[in-house]
């Protein structure tokens, strides 16, 4: 959705200050004047309303339950914003767990100075995410530091959400044959934040592809069950962290094959300038399944029913060898190691 | 992407390989001189597949890893100590100096930024006008116009607050030096598409001729290589020591006039220290006299304690294709990616950094 036709529906309601203060977190008359006349109303729904220190809420079966904090720069980025990021990161988190999302509660650091309408903007994109993700705000807090002391919000989200019924989500059921799936192309996310953090400009711009999973992963449950046997989503390090703790954790071994990855054209030539590599680069909207090899075409197909998933695609399987390790081939023929990444991939001189 | 891919083609890969096996009747061993055709050739499990009597040896073309230790140990000290806003590429912040990298000093509340260009450091300069800033200048022929470009933006800009530390190398005297070691066996050389776009070739041609050596510009795409690796073996097979042009759709002979230009009006060539390997004459540039305002080595009064390398490291063999990085006892135990012992193992160019991140190797 726009930014503009966000704003249209939820014009930015009448503060008394143009920009945060230290007294907006203080607890006491600004702080409710901004909850009161903002984020309560903004966020509106049956838990939030009661006002209470904490939400009381209805719960059936096994519960998933996860927590992510969220401190991106810049936080309004092509694609998306901190808001939606908040929101979506830790719905994802529980879906990864084979659950279905149900609430969320929301906490922010603000720094002192930040702008009213940046915050009322990524508020309305907290609202426009959770109701994407079918789940509700309902549980909060708000603190605010010295300027200098932060960078402009972090956002807490923790996410709380009722087990599938089907499903049976673990590493331990991970086995040789299982194929690795790739919902959409691969590091879009990555090299959208870091052409904007650099000051690159490119010809075209590289958009977030930050979204809710879990209509994804709830579909493939409903039709698959207990056929799945891992969900994860390669955000930080991208897809090479995640396999590789999968390899380690599972005490097997990865292969994947370089021609079935997909990364959009746009996303592989940034790669290429920078010298980074699509498998270690971030993504926001994209997980893995590992699956039961005799159902892979059907996730694939399944997938592929969405806007979202247009590029997912089976990028390779879990062998018995080269245990704990994570081997790539390529289409010379040669193979080679796909290590842990150290830490975050830096350009390269020429 | 449509130029890469054409220059991935397994299938066209797979029929120069042939030709490479037909052609090449005995042993011979070529060195890529560029650290980025190193990675290529093991990211592209190239060297897995070549005939076992090619040799590729690896050379001293990675900037990063032939930048001075005290230069390095000079940027930590002007980030940290001189509060300098200090800006660098990518690959340089991970490079050990002789107490820690310029990420470990960013961790202590230096002000180091990466950078992909040197006048996006000028921009810097201009916004922050009650700070010094400082561009890390390290490279060969190919960053060379960019940082020159730097300096004269900033005097156009008339900043006083800009400067660079300056660490550049030039290819065809470490050529020269390669050669004059005794210890060196190399048969043929593919010599750096980048750095030729900008200088051409004409560099080469007294190279051939007195040390008879084939030298073949050569790109980086795994067809490339495997491209001016036969060109390499046909000359040696037919006892030729010639200067070829693989890389045509990138490399003229006389180079781009523009950049070479840019480079002689800035920078005079100079001794300069190659970490690993020693000085060897006349292989630099430094900032010519009126452009001394702009060089943070006189700018700063740095005293820094040159301290030597450490003596585990191997760098300097292997940068001169003596060693193998797997042949160096600490690979991949002592030395990686977390831990270095030196440069080669953490700069995107480094043969270690090759070898440790993308060959199928039992570390």
């Amino acid at each position: 959705m726009s930014k503009s036709l966000l704003h249209l529906q939820c014009p930015l309601p009448k503060f008394d200050f143009d920009i945060i203060t230290l007294a907006h977190g203080s607890g006491g008359l600004l702080t409710n004047k901004l909850l009161e006349s903002g984020v309560f109303d903004l966020l509106k729904n049956d838990e939030l309303d009661k006002h209470h220190d904490g939400a009381i809420l209805e719960l059936n079966g096994k519960v998933a339950f996860s927590t992510d904090s969220f401190v991106i720069s810049p936080v309004f980025f092509p694609g998306g914003d901190i808001g939606e990021l908040a929101v979506n990161g830790t719905v994802n988190d529980v879906a990864m767990c084979g659950a279905i999302p149900k609430y969320l509660s929301l906490s922010f650091i603000l720094e002192e100075g930040l702008p009213m309408k940046e915050f009322w903007e990524i508020l309305v994109s907290i609202k426009y995410a959770t109701e994407k993700a079918g789940v509700r705000i309902v549980t909060g807090d708000t603190k605010v530091v010295d300027k200098g002391k932060g960078d402009k919000i972090f956002i807490n989200t923790t996410g709380i959400g009722e087990m599938h019924p089907q499903a049976d989500i673990a590493l331990t059921r991970v086995k040789v044959g299982d194929k690795i799936i790739v919902s959409d192309s691969i590091a879009t996310h990555g090299i959208s934040i870091l052409s904007v953090r650099q000051g690159l400009e490119f010809e075209t711009t590289i958009e977030s592809d930050t979204r809710n999973l879990n209509d994804m992963t709830l579909k493939l449950l409903d039709a698959f069950g207990t056929q799945i046997h891992l969900f994860r989503d390669p955000t930080r390090g991208g897809v090479a962290a995640t396999l590789n703790e999968i390899a380690r954790d599972a005490h097997l071994g990865i292969e994947l094959n370089d021609t079935h990855i997909p990364v959009l054209s746009q996303v592989k030539a940034a790669c290429e300038i920078l010298g980074l590599d699509p498998l270690y680069t971030a993504n926001e909207g994209v997980f893995m399944a590992i699956v039961a090899p005799e159902i892979a075409e059907g996730v694939v197909e399944i997938l592929h029913t969405f806007d979202e998933a247009k590029h997912a695609a089976i990028i390779g399987e879990v062998v018995a060898e080269h245990n704990g390790q994570v081997l790539i081939s390529n289409a010379m023929g040669g193979k080679r190691v796909v290590h842990m990444p150290v830490g975050e991939q830096l350009p390269r001189i020429c | 992407m449509k130029h890469l891919t054409e220059y991935r083609d397994p299938e066209l890969a797979k029929k120069v390989l042939a030709e490479i096996e037909r052609t090449a009747t005995q042993p011979w061993k070529i060195m890529e001189v560029c650290g980025g055709q190193t990675h290529s050739l093991v990211k592209n499990g190239i060297l897995t597949v070549l005939p076992s009597h090619i040799t590729m040896l690896h050379g001293p073309g990675c900037p990063v890893c032939v930048t001075p230790l005290h230069l390095i140990d000079k940027a930590v000290h002007l980030a940290l100590e001189k509060k300098v806003i200090l800006c660098s590429f990518g690959d340089m912040l991970r490079v050990p100096g002789s107490e820690k990298s310029l990420l470990e000093a960013k961790a202590e509340g230096a002000d180091v930024r990466i950078l992909y260009s040197p006048t996006e450091a000028v921009n810097i300069a201009k916004q922050n006008p009650d700070k010094e800033v400082v561009f890390f200048a390290v490279g060969f022929e190919t960053t060379a116009p960019a940082n020159a470009l730097s300096v004269i933006h900033a005097e156009k800009l008339g900043l006083t607050n800009y400067s660079i530390l300056n660490s550049h190398v030039l290819v065809p005297p470490a050529i020269t030096a390669l050669m004059e070691d005794s210890e060196s066996s190399i048969d043929g050389f593919l010599a750096a598409g980048h750095v030729c776009s900008i200088m051409g070739y004409w560099e080469y041609f007294p190279l051939v001729e007195k040390y008879k050596i084939p030298i073949v510009v050569t790109g980086f795409e795994p067809l490339d290589l495997l491209q001016g690796i036969l060109a390499v073996v046909k000359q040696l097979e037919q006892g030729k020591a010639e200067v070829e042009n693989q890389y045509t759709r990138m490399v003229k002979e006389e180079g781009n006039a523009a950049a070479q230009q840019i480079i002689k009006q800035v920078y005079e060539v100079s001794d300069q220290m190659w970490r690993g390997i020693g000085t060897i004459p006349e292989s630099g540039l430094r900032l010519k006299p009126e452009y001394q305002l702009y060089d943070a080595n006189l700018k700063f009064k740095i005293d820094i304690v040159e301290v030597p390398e450490n003596a585990e490291c191997i760098a300097g063999f292997i940068m001169k294709g003596i060693k193998k990085p797997n042949e160096c006892v600490h690979f991949g135990k002592k030395c990686n990616p977390q831990t270095p012992l030196g440069a080669p193992m953490v700069s995107s160019e480094g043969a270690c950094a090759a070898y440790y991140n993308f060959s199928k190797i039992e570390i």
